[in-house]
C-alpha cells in the first residue's frame, strides 16, 4: 500500500464543491458568469488530476489511499485510493467535465444556477464512486449520484416524455440499488460473524472466503444492480428513454461516465470479491453480454431518432465490455476495460455531435437530414472520425478494445469470440446507414441549407476527444501499461482456482449440493 | 534499411499537408504534394530494392519493428515492417501505379469542386495499401486492410450527393466487413495457437507444430479466404465492385483494379506456409478462384457500361490470380497480378479519357469509331486489350498463361478447361469493347462528337507509360527458359517453404508440351477476338439477334444472375425485418410491458416529485450532501 500525506483523492473528488458554493453565492443574470466558475471548475480539476497518472506506479496495490475513521462504531472508514482498475475512469470523469460544460454554453439558458450546482454535484459523486474503498462511502456516493442525473433529466430534459423517462430511470436504478444494499449488509455482518471485526473496509473483504451458497446469492444480489447500471440485457430500457430525454450533456454523462459505473462495479466486486460464483456465470454472463451485442445492434437498424440509435449502440458497446469482462483473462479484461474508456470518448462525441445538431435544427429525427456533408463540411468530418471510432476501424480507439475482447472470448469459449465477431459487421451496417442518411444524398429539407458549420467553441469542445480516440488507437500501450498490474492480479486469482480445482464447474456444483443437504 | 518508414510516411504526410493545410495552396499545388509524395515513396522503394539485392537472397527478408503497439499480458504486437522480395513486388507495384494515376487525376478532377479532398483520400489510400503490404504481422495487415477499406469507401460515395453513389460506398464497406469477419477470427485462432500475430514467427512454427491437412491450419485459412474474398470481390462476395464503379474513374483505375482489389491475393501469398499445410482449402481457392473467372466474364460479356464491363473483368481476372494460388504457384499468381495492374489500370484511364471527351458517357452504345480522333488513348487501350486477352508477347500473356500451365501441371483439368473458356471470353468482350467503342460506325452525338478530343500531356503520360508495360511487364519471367524467369527467381526465397512442405519440385517440363499449351492459349483467344470481330465489326446485326433468341439468357446475364436481388430479399430484408420484429414485440411489449406495469403505479408519484424540486436543486443537494459531511464531522470529533 502507498499512503501518501497529500490527499490529492479528496481534494479531486470534492472540489468543484468549491465551484458549486461559488455559484450558489452569484447573482442570476445571463448565466453565463456561473458558467465560466463551473468551467474552470471542472478544468481545474481535471489539472489536478492529472499528476494522478503520472505518479501512479504500474503496482496492482492501491495508491493515493487515504484513510479517516468515519464512524468506528460501525465499523465505516472514509477510505479512498485509486488501482488500475479506476485510475483510467476517475480521469475520464474529470476529462468529460469540463467539455460537458463548454457544450452546455448554448443549449442550457433555463436555471441555469441550479444545473451548474446539479452537475458539479454529480461530478462529485462519480468520481467518489470510483474512489471509494469503503462499502459504505461507495453505497453513498453511488446513491448520490442517482439525485443529480434524475433530476437533470426531469428539469432540464426534453418536454414531451421527460417524467415518464427519469421515472424510470430513477426505479430501475434503486430497484438495483436496493438489491446490493442488502449485499452489502450480508457482506457485513458475515465478515464481522467470521472475524469479529465488523467492518465495510473492501479491502478487509477481499480477504474473505465466502462459502460458495453466499457467493452465488451475493454474486447475483451484486450483479443486478451493476447489469441494470451497465446495462445488460434484458435490463436496457431505462436506456433509450433517459438518453432521449435528457439534455445534451446529461446524455454525455450518461453514457461517457454512469454506464462504467456497473461495468466497474462487475470488475471491482463480482470479479474481486465472489470468484467462484464469477465462474459459475462466466457462460451466462457471456451470452447475456453477446445477446446484448447483437440484440442492441438490431435495435439500432430500425431507429429513427439519432440519439435512440446511439443510446442502443451503448448497449451494443458496453455488451462487448461485458463479454471482456467475464472472459476473465488478460486480454478480455484489458480490453474491457480499454472499451469502457474508448466508449466514454466515442459515445461522449456522438451525443456531442448530435447535440450540435439539435442546436441547429431542434430535431434529431434521420428523417429530417440528408445531405448535411455539403452545407457542414467540418461537422460531417468530425462526425466521420467518431463514427469509424465507433465501429472500430483499426487505427482508431474502438478496434483496440474489441480486439482485445473478441480475442479474450475467443481464448474462454470460442464460440462467444465468433458471435461478439459478428457484432462488427452490424455495427458497420447501422452506423454507416446512419451516417449515410444524415450526411449524405441531396438536402431534402431546405432549412439544413441554411445551418451554420461548427463554430471555434464547439471544435475545442470535440478536438480534445478526437486526440485520444487517435492516440488510443496508435499507442494503447499508455493507457494499457496502467491497468495491467491490477488486470494481471484479478486474473492470477482466477488461475489459481482453475487449477486447484480441476474441473472447477463440477466441484462447484457438487459444493452447492453438499452445503444446501 | 532502417528508414522503409519514409514509404508509407510520404504518402501519409501528403494526406496530413493537403487534409489540413489546403486553404493555403492552389489545385496545382495540391496536385503537386500529392504525386510527388507517391513519387517520393516510389523512389524510396526503389532504393529500398537496391539495398535488399545486395543481400544473398535466403536472406532477403528483413523485419524492422518499431515499437510495442498492443500488449496485454502474453500478447504482444510489436509493430514493424517485413522487407522481403514479395513486399517489394508489391510495393513497387502499388507505388509506382499510384504516381500514374496521381498525375493523370491531377488533370481528369481538375474541374471538381472536391479536388482537395479527392487526394486527401487518395494519398490515405496509398499510405494505408503500403501498411498492407509491408505490415510484419497480420494485425498490422489489417489496419492497412480496413484503413484501404475505408478509403475505397470514401471514394466510390465521393460524388455523396448521388444516391447510387453513396450507396455502393456503403455496400462496399458492409460487404467487405463480412469478410474482414472471416479474417478476424482467422487471426483469433493464430493468436490462441501460436501465442504471437508476427509473420516470421507464426510460418516458422506453423511446419513445426502442425501436420499437413491440421483440422486448425485448415479453420484458418479458409477463414482467411473469407477475408480474400471480400476484398478481393471474389464468390460470393463480389457484389460490391460493379457498384463501385461510381467513383471517379481514377478511383476505379487505383483502387477497384490495380491495388487493393488484389490485396487478398497477397495475403494469400503471403501466408503461402499455412496454406501449403492445408491442401483442402488450397482446393477450395482454387475452385472459388476458377469459377469465379469463368462466372464474372459471362456476366462481362453482355454489359453496355464501359466501366462495368471492366469491373466484371477485373473480378474474373483476380479470379485467375487466385486460381494461381489455389494451385500453389503463388508466384504466378503475384506475377499476373502485376501484369493486372498495369493493363487493367490502363484500362480504367483510357475509359476515364474516353468519357472526359464525350463528356462523361460512358455508354458504349453511343461511342464508336474514336479511334481517329483519339489515336494516343485508342493505340494504348489496344495494347491493355491485347494484354489481357493473352496475345503474345502482351504482358498478359505470360502470367495468365503461366496459371493456367501451373494449373494443367498440377492436374485440375476440369479447371484448366474452365481457366480457358475463360480466357475466350474475356478474348471476346474485351475486343468487343475495343470495336464497338473504337471502330465500326460512330454513336456518338453529334453535339458531342465535334469535341472529341486527345486529353493534355499529363492524361496522355500515364497512358503511355502503362501502354509500353502492358506490353513489356511480362518479359520478367518467360517461359521454356529457366534463367529467365527474373521474377519467379527473386520471389523463390518467399515461397521456397510453401513448396518444401506440399514437395512441389520444379518438375522438368518438357518443351514440347509447354509449347502446345502455349498455343491452345493463343488459339483459344484469337478465336475469342474473331468471334468478336465476326459480332460486331462484319455483321453487327448478329448480336442482336442472338440476343432476342436467347432472350432469356441475355436478360440473365445483363441482370447479373440476380445475385444482387436475392441477396437482398434473403440476407438484408429478413435481418431487418427481425430488427424491427424484435423492437415491437421484445423491447417495447416484453421488457417495457412488465417494466411499465410497475412503474405506471408511480408515475403519479413522480409528478408529486416534480413539483416538489423544480427550482430546489441547490437544496436538495445541499441537504444530501450537509448530512454525509455531519456524519464526518460528528465521529471526527
Amino acid at each position: 500500500m502507498h499512503e501518501t500525506n497529500f490527499p490529492i483523492l479528496s481534494i479531486i473528488i470534492f472540489f468543484p464543491i468549491i465551484g458549486i458554493l461559488l455559484i450558489a453565492f452569484t447573482e442570476r443574470k445571463d448565466g453565463y458568469l456561473q458558467k465560466w466558475i463551473a468551467f474552470w471548475t471542472t478544468l481545474i480539476d481535471f489539472i489536478i488530476s492529472l499528476p494522478l497518472f503520472f505518479a501512479f506506479k504500474n503496482v496492482a496495490d492501491f495508491q493515493f489511499v487515504e484513510k479517516v475513521n468515519w464512524i468506528p462504531s460501525l465499523g465505516i472508514s472514509y477510505h479512498v485510493g485509486v488501482d488500475g482498475i479506476s485510475l483510467l475512469l476517475v480521469l475520464l470523469t474529470t476529462f468529460l467535465c469540463p467539455i460537458c460544460i463548454a457544450a452546455c454554453w448554448k443549449d442550457i439558458q433555463d436555471k441555469v444556477k441550479e444545473f451548474l450546482i446539479a452537475f458539479l454535484f454529480l461530478e462529485v459523486s462519480m468520481i467518489g464512486v470510483f474512489c471509494a474503498l469503503d462499502l459504505f462511502l461507495f453505497y453513498i456516493f453511488w446513491e448520490l449520484m442517482l439525485v443529480p442525473m434524475f433530476l437533470l433529466i426531469l428539469v432540464w430534459g426534453a418536454p414531451a416524455r421527460r417524467v415518464y423517462a427519469s421515472v424510470k430511470f430513477f426505479l430501475y436504478t434503486m430497484a438495483g440499488s436496493m438489491m446490493m444494499l442488502v449485499g452489502i449488509l450480508v457482506l457485513y455482518f458475515y465478515h464481522g460473524k467470521v472475524t469479529g471485526d465488523y467492518t465495510f473496509d473492501l479491502l478487509k473483504m477481499f480477504q474473505l472466503k465466502l462459502p460458495f451458497r453466499y457467493e452465488f446469492w451475493l454474486f447475483l444480489a451484486f450483479g443486478i444492480a451493476f447489469a441494470i447500471k451497465v446495462p445488460m440485457f434484458p435490463f436496457h430500457t431505462w436506456l433509450p428513454d433517459a438518453h432521449t430525454e435528457a439534455p445534451t450533456i446529461g446524455s454525455v454523462i450518461l453514457a461517457g461516465v454512469l454506464l462504467k459505473m456497473g461495468t466497474y462495479g462487475f470488475v471491482r466486486f463480482n470479479l474481486s470479491l465472489f470468484p467462484h460464483a464469477t465462474m459459475y456465470f462466466m457462460e451466462f454472463m457471456g451470452i447475456l453480454a453477446v445477446i446484448g451485442i447483437i440484440y442492441g445492434a438490431f435495435m439500432c437498424l430500425v431507429q429513427k431518432d439519432l440519439k435512440r440509435l446511439i443510446a442502443y449502440s451503448s448497449v451494443s458497446h458496453l455488451g462487448f465490455v461485458m463479454l471482456g469482462v467475464f472472459a476473465l483473462n488478460v486480454q478480455g479484461l484489458t480490453g474491457g476495460m480499454i472499451q469502457m474508456i474508448n466508449h466514454g470518448l466515442s459515445t461522449g462525441a456522438l451525443f456531442l455531435l448530435v447535440g450540435m445538431i439539435y442546436e441547429r435544427r431542434h430535431t434529431r429525427l434521420i428523417a429530417e437530414f440528408g445531405g448535411l456533408a455539403k452545407c457542414l463540411p467540418l461537422y460531417a468530418t468530425f462526425f466521420m472520425i467518431v463514427t469509424l471510432s465507433s465501429i472500430g476501424l483499426p487505427g482508431l480507439n474502438g478496434f483496440i478494445g474489441e480486439f482485445l475482447i473478441m480475442l479474450g472470448a475467443f481464448k474462454a469459449k470460442w464460440w462467444l469470440g465468433v458471435l461478439a465477431a459478428s457484432g462488427v459487421i452490424l455495427a458497420a451496417w447501422y452506423m454507416l446507414w446512419m451516417y449515410q442518411r444524415v450526411m449524405f444524398g441531396k438536402v431534402v429539407h431546405e432549412v439544413n441549407l441554411k445551418l451554420k458549420d461548427l463554430v471555434a467553441r464547439e471544435v475545442w469542445i470535440l478536438v480534445p476527444l478526437i486526440i485520444f480516440i487517435v492516440w488510443i488507437g496508435v499507442h494503447p500501450n499508455t493507457f494499457l501499461s496502467k491497468m495491467e498490474p491490477s488486470i494481471k492480479n484479478i486474473v492470477s486469482k482466477y488461475e489459481k482456482i482453475k487449477i486447484s480445482e480441476g474441473n472447477t464447474k463440477i466441484n462447484i456444483l457438487k459444493n452447492l449440493k453438499g452445503e444446501r443437504s | 534499411m532502417k528508414y522503409v518508414w519514409l514509404i508509407v510516411f510520404f504518402p501519409f504526410l501528403g494526406f496530413l499537408i493537403n487534409g489540413f493545410l489546403s486553404k493555403f495552396f492552389n489545385k496545382k499545388v495540391v496536385a503537386f504534394i500529392a504525386a510527388s509524395a507517391i513519387g517520393l515513396a516510389f523512389l524510396c522503394g526503389l532504393v529500398t530494392l537496391v539495398k535488399l539485392l545486395a543481400y544473398p537472397p535466403e536472406a532477403r527478408s528483413i523485419e524492422i519493428t518499431f515499437y510495442s503497439w498492443i500488449k496485454a499480458g502474453g500478447f504482444n504486437i510489436e509493430a514493424g515492417f517485413l522487407i522481403d522480395p514479395l513486399t517489394m513486388v508489391m510495393v513497387l507495384v502499388v507505388s509506382g501505379v499510384s504516381f500514374l494515376i496521381h498525375i493523370y487525376a491531377g488533370e481528369y478532377m481538375e474541374e471538381d469542386p472536391g479536388y482537395v479532398r479527392f487526394f486527401v483520400y487518395l494519398n490515405l489510400f496509398v499510405s494505408m495499401m503500403l501498411t498492407l503490404v509491408m505490415a510484419n504481422n497480420f494485425l498490422l495487415m489489417f489496419v492497412g486492410w480496413e484503413g484501404v477499406g475505408l478509403c475505397s469507401y470514401l471514394l466510390i460515395g465521393f460524388w455523396f450527393e448521388k444516391d447510387s453513389a453513396s450507396n455502393a460506398g456503403k455496400k462496399a464497406f458492409i460487404v467487405n466487413r463480412i469478410g474482414d469477419f472471416g479474417f478476424l477470427i482467422a487471426m483469433f485462432i493464430i493468436a490462441t495457437t501460436f501465442h504471437t500475430l508476427n509473420f516470421k514467427v507464426v510460418f516458422e512454427k506453423a511446419p513445426q507444430m502442425f501436420q499437413v491437412g491440421s483440422g486448425l491450419i485448415t479453420a484458418a485459412t479458409l477463414l482467411l479466404f473469407v477475408g480474400a474474398t471480400g476484398k478481393s470481390a471474389q464468390i460470393p462476395l463480389y457484389v460490391w465492385l460493379p457498384d463501385a464503379m461510381e467513383g471517379p474513374t481514377p478511383v476505379s483505375a487505383l483502387i477497384h483494379a490495380a491495388t487493393m482489389v488484389t490485396a487478398g491475393v497477397y495475403m494469400m501469398a503471403r501466408c503461402s506456409v499455412l496454406y501449403a499445410l492445408a491442401p483442402f482449402s488450397l482446393g477450395v481457392v482454387a475452385v472459388i478462384g476458377c469459377l469465379t473467372a469463368v462466372y464474372a466474364a459471362s456476366m462481362a460479356l453482355v454489359q453496355v457500361d464501359m466501366k462495368r464491363v471492366l469491373a466484371y473483368s477485373t473480378i474474373s481476372q483476380i479470379g485467375y490470380m487466385v486460381l494461381g494460388c489455389g494451385v500453389g504457384a503463388f508466384a504466378a499468381g503475384i506475377f499476373h497480378l502485376m501484369t493486372h495492374a498495369f493493363f487493367k489500370a490502363l484500362l480504367f484511364l483510357c475509359a476515364g479519357s474516353v468519357s472526359h471527351a464525350l463528356a462523361g458517357e460512358l455508354d458504349i452504345r453511343k461511342m464508336g469509331n474514336l479511334h481517329k480522333k483519339m489515336p494516343i488513348t485508342h493505340i494504348t487501350f489496344l495494347s491493355a486489350t491485347l494484354a489481357i486477352s493473352g496475345i503474345i508477347p502482351f504482358a498478359g500473356f505470360f502470367s495468365k498463361d503461366e496459371v493456367l500451365f501451373e494449373t494443367f501441371m498440377s492436374h485440375h483439368n476440369v479447371l484448366y478447361i474452365l481457366g480457358l473458356i475463360g480466357a475466350l471470353m474475356t478474348a471476346f468482350y474485351m475486343f468487343r469493347l475495343y470495336f464497338i467503342a473504337f471502330r465500326g460506325e460512330s454513336h456518338v452525338e453529334p453535339e458531342l462528337e465535334k469535341h472529341i478530343h486527345e486529353p493534355s500531356w499529363r492524361m496522355a503520360l500515364p497512358l503511355c507509360v502503362l501502354g509500353v508495360l502492358s506490353l513489356i511487364g511480362g518479359w520478367i519471367q518467360l517461359p521454356f527458359f529457366h534463367n529467365l524467369k527474373i521474377l519467379g527467381g527473386f520471389l523463390s526465397p518467399v515461397f521456397h517453404h510453401a513448396h518444401e512442405i506440399s514437395k512441389m519440385e520444379e518438375a522438368s517440363v518438357s518443351v514440347w508440351l509447354e509449347g502446345a499449351l502455349m498455343t491452345l492459349s493463343l488459339i483459344v483467344a484469337g478465336l475469342g477476338i474473331l468471334i468478336a470481330y465476326k459480332f460486331y465489326i462484319k455483321n453487327p446485326e448478329l448480336p442482336k439477334r442472338l440476343g432476342e433468341k436467347f432472350a432469356g439468357l441475355y436478360k440473365l446475364l445483363f441482370n447479373k444472375y440476380y445475385v444482387d436481388e436475392i441477396y437482398q430479399m434473403v440476407v438484408v430484408k429478413p435481418l431487418y425485418n427481425l430488427s424491427e420484429i424484435l423492437s415491437i414485440a421484445v423491447d417495447q411489449a416484453v421488457i417495457d410491458g412488465s417494466v411499465n406495469g410497475t412503474g405506471r403505479s408511480l408515475m403519479g408519484v413522480g409528478g408529486v416529485l416534480r413539483r416538489t424540486t423544480t427550482g430546489y436543486v441547490q437544496f436538495y443537494g445541499l441537504v444530501m450532501f450537509l448530512g454525509a459531511v455531519i456524519l464526518l464531522l460528528w465521529n471526527l470529533f
